[in-house]
C-alpha cells in the first residue's frame, strides 16, 4: 500500500481506539475528573505518566538533537529522567499522603494564603503554556509531512482530537488513554532502532549495538562516527562544546524542573497508597528509560547514514559524494517541507555535506573543491525521516507518525487537564465562588480546557525555537518556581506564606524575564526588541536552557531569608507538616 | 506515636534519602559531567566510559535507585510502624 493511505490507516486506528477509551471511561465526578478517582495500580499509573511524560520533544525531537550535538546532547538525556530520581525521594509520596486535588491546592494549604494559591497559578499557567506551544509545533511537523495538509489543517484536526478526551474524560479518561498512547509510541520508537541497528552492527538491542562494531569493519560505530565526523570538519561526536557549567546548568534545571512540573506532580494524587506512589515513580521511570536509552542509540545511527548516505565514497575525492540526481526518494517528499534543503553550491551535480564554519578545516574543504556546505536538515525530522534514510518498510514509516501524534497529544491533554484543574478547582471554587456545585465546577473545568486548546493552538502556529528547546525553558520555569516552594514546605517548617509568595514571583520572574530577553518567548508577537541571543552577555555563561537552575538558588534563598525575618507559621499547619511526613494517618 | 519516635522515623529517612542523592549526583554530574575526560580513557567495548555513563549508564542507575529507595523506605515505614494497612 502507498504510504499515504498506510499512514491514514494506521493514525486513524490509533485515535479511534484513543477516543473510544475516553468514551468508556467517561468521568462522572469531580474526584474521576481531576485524579482519576484514586484507583490507578501504580503500573497503569506508571504507564500513563511515562506517555504523559514523554512528549513531541522527547519522541520526535531529542534523537535529533542529540544526533547534531553527540555529547552534549546527554544534558537532554540525563536532565529528564534524573529528575523521577527527585520526584520520588522528595515530593511524591508526601503530596499523595497530603491528598488533594492541584498542586496550586497544596500550596494554599501548606502556606495558608489565598494570595499563594493565586502565585502559584500564576506560575502553573506560565509553565503549561510555554509547554504545550512546543508540543503543538511537533504535532504541526508530523501531520505537514505525513497527512501532506497545511500546517493549519494539521494543528486543527489536533486540536479536535485533543478536545474530545481531554475535556469528556477529564484525569479517569486520560489516564487510561495514556496507557494506550504508551504502547504505542514505545513501538513505533524501538521497531525502527532494532531494524537499523540490525542493518548497522548486526545487534537487535540498540542500546548494545550503540557500542558495537559496523558489521565487517572492525571499526564500533562511535570511534567510526568520531571519525567521519571529524574529517567533515564538525565537532568530535564523543566530546562536547558547550562550557561544562552549561552543562552542568541545563542538566540541574531539567531535573528539578521535572519535579516541578504541575502535570508531572497530579500524577502521584492518582494513586490508592502512599507506597505506590513511591514505586509508581519507579514504574514511570522505568517505562520512560526503555525510549531514552534507545534514543542516543538512534541519534548516533541517524547521523551515520546521513553522513553515509551524502558521502558514499571516500572523503575529498571527486565521485565521493552524492549525485543530486541520485537523490533518493525521502531527500524529495522532505525538501517540499522546507525542513531539508540544498544547493549546489560549486555547481558539480554532487551534494557536499560538511562544516562550513570551521576555519581550520576551510583549507582542507577549499583543496577538495567545495565551496560551502550544501545540505541543510532541520533537527527536529531526524526521527521521523530515520526509517525513510534507512529504507524501511513503509508500515513502519506509518507507525512511526502515529507514535509522534501520540506523544504529542498525550502530553498537551495532560497539560490542558492542569490548566484546567487550576482555573476550575483553585480560582473558581477555591478563591471566587466556594459554594459552586460539582456540577457547574466539572463544566467550568471543561470550558477552561476548551479556552486553554484555542490558546494552545495558537501558540503552536508560531512557537520560539525548535521543539526541545521550548520544552526545556518550561522547565526552567517549574525548577525556579514550584519546585523550591514544594520541597521546602516539605522539608522547612518554618518555611510561611511571605517566603513562599516572594520565592516563587523571584524564581519566575528572574527566569522568564532572562529567557525572554535572549529568546523571545511571548512577546515576539508584539514586536518586542529582545531575542537576539548574544552568547558573551550570558549570566556567569550560563544559556536561557540551563538559567532556571539561578532562579532556584534565588527562589529558595528568598523563601529560607524572608520565612526567618517574617513570623513563624501557625501550629496547625507544623502539624499539618508533621501528618504528611508519615504515612499511616494518625 | 511519640515525638521522639516521629523524629527518629524522619531522621532514618533523611539518612536514606541523602545516600540516594550521592548516588543521583555520582552517576550523573560525577561520572558523566565532571570526570567524563578522565573517565574516556577507559574502554568497555566500543564505548568510552565517561561518555557511557552520560548516555546510558546513568539512565539505569536512576531506575534501579528509585526501586531501592521504595523497597528500604517500606521497610522503615514497617519498623516504625508507621506503614498503611
Amino acid at each position: 500500500m502507498e504510504l499515504k493511505a498506510l499512514t491514514y490507516l494506521v493514525v486513524g486506528a490509533s485515535f479511534a481506539l484513543y477516543i473510544g477509551i475516553a468514551i468508556w471511561s467517561r468521568a462522572h465526578s469531580t474526584s474521576d475528573f481531576y485524579i482519576a478517582g484514586k484507583g490507578v495500580s501504580p503500573v497503569a499509573n506508571g504507564m500513563a505518566t511515562a506517555a504523559d511524560w514523554m512528549s513531541a520533544a522527547s519522541f520526535i525531537s531529542m534523537a535529533g538533537l542529540i544526533a547534531f550535538l553527540g555529547y552534549d546532547g546527554s544534558v537532554y538525556l540525563m536532565g529528564w529522567t534524573g529528575g523521577y530520581v527527585l520526584l520520588a525521594l522528595f515530593l511524591a509520596p508526601y503530596l499523595r499522603k497530603f491528598g488533594k486535588f492541584t498542586v496550586p491546592e497544596f500550596i494554599a494549604e501548606r502556606y495558608y494564603s489565598k494570595t499563594a494559591r493565586i502565585v502559584a497559578v500564576i506560575c502553573l499557567i506560565f509553565i503549561s503554556f510555554t509547554y504545550v506551544a512546543g508540543q503543538m509545533r511537533g504535532v504541526g511537523i508530523v501531520f505537514s509531512r505525513f497527512l501532506e495538509v497545511d500546517v493549519t489543517i494539521g494543528l486543527i484536526i489536533g486540536m479536535g482530537v485533543v478536545f474530545i478526551y481531554a475535556v469528556l474524560g477529564g484525569m479517569k479518561g486520560i489516564t487510561y488513554t495514556q496507557v494506550a498512547q504508551y504502547c504505542v509510541l514505545i513501538f513505533a520508537y524501538t521497531v525502527p532502532a532494532i531494524f537499523i541497528a540490525i542493518q548497522i552492527t548486526g545487534n537487535a538491542i540498540p542500546q548494545l549495538a550503540f557500542g558495537s562494531e559496523i558489521t565487517g569493519s572492525g571499526v564500533s560505530l562511535l570511534d567510526k562516527l568520531d571519525d567521519i565526523v571529524t574529517s567533515l570538519g564538525f565537532d568530535q561526536y564523543t566530546s562536547g562544546t558547550k562550557s561544562r557549567i552549561d552543562v552542568f546548568c541545563i542538566t540541574l534545571a531539567l531535573m528539578a524542573g521535572t519535579a516541578g512540573l504541575p502535570h508531572v506532580i497530579v500524577r502521584f494524587f492518582t494513586v490508592p497508597k502512599v507506597r505506590d506512589a513511591r514505586t509508581s515513580a519507579g514504574y514511570a521511570l522505568l517505562f520512560i528509560a526503555i525510549l531514552y536509552t534507545t534514543a542516543p542509540a538512534v541519534g548516533a545511527m541517524a547521523r551515520y547514514n546521513l553522513i553515509n548516505t551524502m558521502q558514499p565514497g571516500e572523503i575529498g575525492a571527486v565521485d565521493g559524494n552524492l549525485l543530486y540526481a541520485d537523490r533518493p526518494a525521502w531527500f524529495d517528499t522532505w525538501q517540499q517541507t522546507g525542513l531539508v534543503q540544498f544547493e549546489d553550491k560549486n555547481g558539480d551535480g554532487r551534494i557536499q555535506y560538511y562544516n562550513d564554519a570551521n576555519a581550520e578545516f576551510a583549507e582542507t574543504a577549499k583543496a577538495y573543491g567545495w565551496q560551502g556546505n550544501e545540505l541543510s536538515v532541520d533537527r527536529d525530522i531526524m526521527v521521523l525521516a530515520n526509517p525513510e534514510i534507512a529504507g524501511l518498510p513503509t508500515w513502519v514509516i506509518a507507525l512511526v507518525a502515529a507514535g509522534g501524534i501520540a506523544a504529542a497529544l498525550s502530553t498537551a491533554a495532560g497539560l490542558l487537564l492542569v490548566i484546567s484543574a487550576a482555573v476550575s478547582h483553585d480560582l473558581i471554587k477555591g478563591i471566587f465562588l466556594p459554594d459552586i456545585s460539582e456540577k457547574k465546577e466539572l463544566l467550568a473545568g471543561r470550558i477552561a480546557a476548551a479556552f486553554a486548546i484555542m490558546v494552545a493552538g495558537y501558540l503552536g502556529f508560531d512557537p520560539p525555537g525548535w521543539v526541545a528547546q521550548v520544552v526545556a525553558f518550561a522547565f526552567g520555569l517549574a525548577a525556579a518556581s514550584l519546585f523550591p516552594v514544594i520541597l521546602l514546605g516539605i522539608f522547612f517548617k518554618r518555611a510561611n506564606k511571605q517566603g513562599a509568595i516572594a520565592g516563587m514571583l523571584t524564581g519566575l520572574f528572574f527566569t522568564y524575564g532572562y529567557i525572554e530577553y535572549f529568546k523571545g518567548l511571548f512577546l515576539k508577537w508584539a514586536g518586542s526588541p529582545w531575542g537576539e541571543n548574544v552568547t558573551e552577555h550570558w549570566l556567569f555563561g550560563i544559556s536561557p536552557e540551563g538559567i532556571g537552575v539561578v532562579g532556584m538558588v534565588l527562589n529558595f534563598f528568598v523563601i529560607v531569608a524572608v520565612s526567618y525575618m517574617t513570623p513563624a507559621p501557625p501550629e496547625r499547619i507544623q502539624h499539618l507538616v508533621e501528618d504528611i511526613r508519615v504515612p499511616r494517618s494518625l | 506515636m511519640t515525638p521522639a519516635n516521629r523524629s527518629a522515623y524522619w531522621r532514618a529517612n533523611l539518612r536514606l534519602v541523602g545516600a540516594c542523592l550521592v548516588i543521583w549526583f555520582a552517576c550523573s554530574y560525577g561520572f558523566g559531567i565532571l570526570l567524563v575526560e578522565q573517565l574516556n580513557r577507559i574502554r568497555v567495548g566500543g564505548f568510552q566510559l565517561g561518555f557511557w555513563f552520560a548516555q546510558q549508564g546513568s539512565i539505569y542507575i536512576f531506575v534501579l535507585l528509585i526501586f531501592f529507595y521504595a523497597w528500604r523506605m517500606n521497610k522503615i515505614d514497617q519498623k516504625f510502624d508507621v506503614h498503611e494497612d
